[in-house]
């Protein structure tokens, strides 16, 4: 018979206010198996706990029982204390006579009586508890970095500093993501290549950190510790080892596509490298493109190339390998306004981004650093910029802020200053967000000393006339129409998840929002962390953020990675599925409705008959104890320690048996 | 094919001639158009800003008479009407306590069965523009079109649109498959004045005259409309838009239905096309082959 | 001349109205500015649609109706259309003139609403409009009985004057029609 102590909290007024403590205490006496009652203002606090500890040792007790707040909250703490006075923590139970009580309830004497029947449910539970075992997992010290921007590329330098190994996956033939595109960064005007190609640079000549351009994330399997990831690197064409980036190759290819780094602005080869400080310094062959590839003509980068790198042959390598923790770094994407019909439908060849105008303001840029009009390449003299296109937009866009735009905008009208002193900017705005550090400064010194005309209110309508764009836009704090005669006008698009980021997140089970941004554990106390143990998430797959942010954030995430991978093994919580494999009849209904995959059907040889049958096998790893497989299996083959049927059935019949009080 | 048609106190007055060419035009095309008996007026504009439930319940009084007539599609040539027709069908249906009040007004029950079009629809969706192609017996020998469709008729997009609120093309392919140049322009849907003639006509001149502006820099030689407002404050006060901003423009506005009954074979005269202030005769005989 | 702003003016009794007989959640409002940039009449308004907006969140009551903007608002629409909100301002607009009516502060020299009244009194005695009538009547009602005369000999060569009023069967289902809306709106 289990000796039972229960242990009644007030905390303060919380709980002793609505509910008669001492009475839930008294009648605790009478429940079944209770040898030791007790009540106390704070249970959690250090005198409470030692009361706790006391009574175990004292009187023997086999069993404890806290009648207090939410076990989301203290259950961890009491399990503690329970196990340094030498019992088994799941020995210990929780009753929540607070947020499920004492919080939503009036009536003192109801509230009461609803106290004492959740103690004593709690009890009956109790007896039934057994002392569960915690079981531990190797962790295998490499960490996979999905994403080459400067947030993968931050977390990569991190993680190898701190000892551990660290792959990055990036999908482009380079890393450097968005930043590698833009001219300067706000507020210090640095240019952005000169301070991120050191960073690319440590990446790449790092022996703890090894890259995988040009190569997508296929499948992910296993849990922390021990995530098993198929990559695919795709054919490049050039074998990577051989090459040692001379240019020979792309100079004298005959084909020439619009270039994506280049946003369509400008061309590249068919054999290319997407920029010159591309890392790896290896071009890529667009397969599409390539004139032997799809009609075996030309093939004179394979002619001239003095290291024999090019292989038309090659196909795609399918890797597989395994990491203790997961870093999602994969970035954003931008809105598509050609959706806004008063815009133009995407149309007018004078309308368009802040990332094509970052390429254009690039001294390697497309257009040699000349802010041009796109219809004719003539520099552009009038620039209207209009921000918050697609951000803060219920109707069409997004409804939230993305953040960066009033900022690159106020650097964009810099810029273009700097270049052409004698061009007009104007800036259509309906907020201005400047908070970070020195951002407010750099916004107001655009508006003193760059002469740049700032007009609250947004653009209804935009349309070509004679060759010039008309902005048709309002200022609200002079309650006037503005109509501006432009030469460009540069759109500051909302950022935005990736189109596939949901099939990544399937991949990895981890959850993300309306906005299919990737949600992350906690949105003020676990920013970097996600609900799925061991992944982690960094940069603007979470939310628009600026580089200061993400480098943040990248940093924050690596050191959260370092934390599991510095443990040899890792705890597994053992309140997860058992199967009985004597009643298991193999219908492996459990395995559809498991939302974790950690059911998998398994052949064993049966004890009677000794002939093979299936069984459902349960992964501890994976397993969160959810109780789904429960609820779905029909003999109740499948059970949940910690919460078996028996203890449930315990706590339902103490909740209908007579207490002889009349209720 | 039958339908139910509804004319509105415009096309029996001042846009006859809208009128006339549209009932030509649909028995050419082999639509037999049943005028609805007894329909009063839709109440416009004036209606909903007085009272919301007048503004909604003339217009279901109209789809009321409708429905009896035992046909399942009412047109409404006029835009204003259209448009009217199509929210107060479209908010009675949303809203019970409403659809309770206009009952209770009309004492008759709402069933909302009838379904509510415009001419250029069935011209466009339920006709086609292949079939329209065939029937053409004079082409426009690449008349310069510029297709005015004005608010109404457009917006707002969740009740009325059949085409798109921003860059509408409908009577662009129509003008296109009878044989004529549609023009790209920007200033398809900007609001002519509306019912402000009368009362505000200075704001009449002010955004009619942008309009015709904006279409004799596009290139156009004639505008196409579809809605007797439009019509009236492009055409009626043209002279006048030219006088005040001295400036000539010469522009004919048509309705799309006489453009199309040219295209079908029909005479200037039975159309209408003497009665508008600027005359298209002349153009009209330049390009019609 | 200070606006004394109180909260119970704030708490938006007067925006509560609004939002019922609309229907639209004028709350909702964050003064972009689009409906405004895109007005086409806006030009001959005294103040923006955004801040008869803004004036209706604040509880402004009486600087609303004073303005001409409800009043020269064309229905065009284009506000609704655009509003990243998804307000349908038009609807809105309606209300305050539906609101100005009602009160009885429609302010004098607006035509606008004349032309309104007239056009409602053609139709409930005709049950359709006869467009003479409003013209005559309005013209006279706003103190320009020779307005747009010149346009009457060519009107008349080209037919497109009708003088007798179209009636239908019976004229008094209308009135009766708009006399009953009348009763219900009362209470």
């Amino acid at each position: 018979m289990a000796r039972i102590g229960v242990f009644v909290c007030h905390c303060g007024t919380n709980i002793a206010a609505t509910v008669d403590v001492k009475k839930v205490t008294e009648v605790a006496k009478s429940f079944p198996g209770v040898r030791f009652t007790a009540d106390y203002r704070y249970m959690c606090s250090e005198p409470g706990q030692d009361l706790i500890r006391k009574a175990i040792r004292e009187h023997g007790l086999s069993r404890v029982v806290v009648a207090a707040c939410s076990p989301s909250l203290h259950e961890k703490t009491f399990q503690k204390c329970t196990e340094d006075a030498g019992l088994n923590p799941y020995l210990f139970e929780m009753a929540n006579i607070r947020e499920q009580c004492s919080w939503v309830h009036d009536d003192r004497e109801e509230a009461t009586s609803k106290a004492i029947d959740i103690a004593g449910v709690a009890v009956a539970k109790a007896h039934r508890n057994s002392p569960l075992q915690t079981t531990f997992i190797p962790v295998e010290k490499r960490v996979l970095i999905i994403g080459g921007g400067i947030s993968g590329i931050q977390a990569a330098i991190d993680i190898a500093f701190a000892g551990f190994e660290a792959v990055i996956v990036e999908r482009e033939p380079s890393i450097g993501g968005r930043m590698a595109m833009f001219d300067k960064t706000f507020p210090t005007l640095d240019c952005a290549a000169c301070i991120l190609t050191p960073k690319m640079v440590e990446v790449s000549q790092s022996d703890r950190i090894t890259l995988y351009t040009y190569s997508e994330v296929e499948e992910v399997s296993g849990y922390v510790g021990n995530f098993q990831v198929r990559i695919r690197r795709k054919a490049r064409l050039i074998n990577e080892n051989e090459c040692n980036g001379c240019g020979t190759c792309w100079q004298r290819c005959p084909v020439k596509v619009p270039s994506e780094f280049d946003r369509n602005l400008g061309k590249r080869k068919a054999i290319y490298v997407p920029f010159p400080q591309a890392v790896p310094n290896v071009p890529v062959i667009d397969r599409e493109h390539c004139l032997y590839v799809d009609k075996k003509k030309c093939g004179i980068c394979k002619k001239v190339c003095p290291f024999e790198a090019v292989n038309f042959e090659q196909e795609d390598e399918i890797i597989e390998e395994k990491f203790g923790a997961i870093i999602v770094a994969t970035g954003f994407t931008l809105f598509d306004y050609s959706i806004y019909g008063e815009y133009g439908y995407g149309k007018y060849k004078n309308v368009t981004t802040g990332l094509h105008l970052e390429r254009m303001l690039n001294s390697a840029g497309p257009t040699g650093g000349k802010v041009v009009r796109l219809s004719d390449g003539k520099e552009a003299e009038k620039v209207v910029f209009i921000q918050c296109v697609g951000s803060r937009d219920e109707a069409r866009g997004v409804p939230y802020c993305s953040r960066l735009c009033c900022m690159y905008t106020a650097k964009h009208t810099l810029l273009l200053k700097e270049h052409n002193p004698a061009a007009e900017a104007y800036v259509f705005y309906i907020d201005i967000r400047a908070a970070g550090k020195n951002y407010e400064e750099f916004v107001e010194k655009v508006q003193d000393e760059y002469g740049v005309t700032y007009l609250r209110g947004r653009v209804s309508k935009i349309f070509e006339r004679n060759g010039r764009l008309t902005v048709r836009g309002c200022d609200t704090l002079s309650g006037t129409q503005i109509e501006i005669d432009a030469d460009l006008v540069v759109l500051a698009t909302a950022l935005i998840a990736r189109p596939d980021a949901t099939k990544l997140a399937k991949m990895l089970h981890i959850p993300y929002d309306q906005n299919r941004l990737f949600t992350e554990a906690h949105p003020k106390l676990a920013p970097v962390e996600t609900v799925t143990t061991g992944v982690f998430l960094t940069g603007a797959c979470q939310s628009p953020k600026d580089v200061p942010d993400t480098v943040a954030t990248a940093s924050a995430a690596s050191v959260k990675a370092c934390g599991l991978l510095s443990h040899d093994k890792l705890p597994i919580e053992p309140q997860i599925a058992r199967v009985n494999a004597e009643i298991c009849s193999g219908c492996l209904a459990c395995k559809e409705v498991c939302p974790f995959g950690a059911i998998e059907k398994e052949e064993i040889v049966d004890k009677v008959s000794q002939k093979k049958r299936v069984i459902a096998k349960v992964t501890a790893t994976l397993c969160n104890g959810c109780g789904a497989c429960n609820t779905a299996c029909r003999p109740e083959a499948i059970d949940l320690d910690g919460f078996t049927e028996e203890q449930i059935f315990g706590q339902i019949e103490s909740l209908v048996a007579d207490r002889g009080d009349g209720k | 094919m039958k339908v139910a048609y509804y004319p509105g106190c415009a096309l029996h007055a001042t846009a006859k001639e809208y009128d006339d060419s549209c009932q030509l035009v649909f028995k050419e095309l082999g639509v037999e158009l049943q005028e609805v008996p007894g329909w009063i007026c839709c109440g416009a504009t004036p209606a909903h800003l007085t009272s919301h439930l007048l503004g909604v319940a003339l217009p279901c009084k109209n789809l009321i008479l409708a429905d009896e007539m035992g046909l399942d599609t009412v047109i409404a040539p006029c835009a204003a009407c259209f448009n009217r027709l199509k929210v107060a069908d479209q908010e009675v249906k949303e809203d019970l306590e409403l659809k309770k009040d206009v009952e209770k007004v009309l004492g008759r029950p709402y069933s909302g069965r009838v379904e509510i079009k415009h001419p250029l629809e069935i011209i466009v969706q339920d006709i086609g523009l292949e079939k329209v192609r065939k029937m053409v017996r004079r082409e426009l020998e690449g008349l310069r079109v510029a297709s005015y469709y004005g608010c109404l008729l457009v917006r707002p997009p969740e009740a009325v649109s059949f085409d798109d609120p921003e860059d509408p093309q409908s009577l662009d392919n129509l003008v296109t498959a009878i044989g004529g140049e549609a023009l790209p322009w920007a200033f398809k849907t900007e609001c002519c004045g509306a019912s402000f003639s009368l009362s505000e006509t200075d704001i009449v001149f002010q955004l009619s005259g942008e309009i015709l502006n904006e279409a004799v820099e596009a290139g156009a030689e004639c505008v196409v409309v579809a809605c007797p407002l439009c019509q009236s404050n492009l055409d009626l006060r043209q002279k006048a838009i030219e006088k005040r901003y001295r400036k000539r423009i010469n522009l004919p506005v048509l309705y799309f239905s006489q453009l199309l009954g040219l295209a079908l074979g029909m005479n200037m005269r039975e159309l209408g096309l003497l009665k508008h202030m600027v005359d298209p005769t002349k153009l009209l005989e330049k390009t019609l082959v | 001349m200070k606006y004394a702003i109180a909260s119970e003016k704030v708490r938006r009794t007067f925006a509560k109205q609004i939002e019922k007989i609309s229907g639209e959640r004028i709350s909702l409002c964050y003064q972009c500015g689009k409906c405004s940039a895109g007005c086409p009449v806006a030009y001959a308004m005294d103040y923006l649609p955004s801040q008869i907006t803004r004036f209706a969140q604040l509880g402004m009551v009486e600087k609303l109706m004073g303005s001409s903007t409800i009043w020269i608002c064309a229905s065009c629409k284009t506000c609704s259309v655009r509003c990243p909100r998804g307000i349908e301002l038009a609807k809105i607009m309606d209300a305050f003139r539906i609101l100005a009516k009602r009160q009885g502060i429609v302010p004098k020299g607006q035509i606008a609403p004349l032309f309104d009244g007239i056009f409602l009194g053609s139709i409930e005695k005709y049950g359709r409009l006869h467009e003479m009538g409003l013209i005559s009547k309005l013209n006279i009602a706003s103190g320009r009985p020779f307005k747009d005369l010149s346009l009457l000999p060519i009107m008349l060569r080209k037919g497109k004057i009708r003088f007798v009023p179209e009636k239908v069967n019976s004229p008094r289902e209308v009135r009766n029609l708009i006399r009953k809306v009348e009763e219900l709106e009362s209470k």
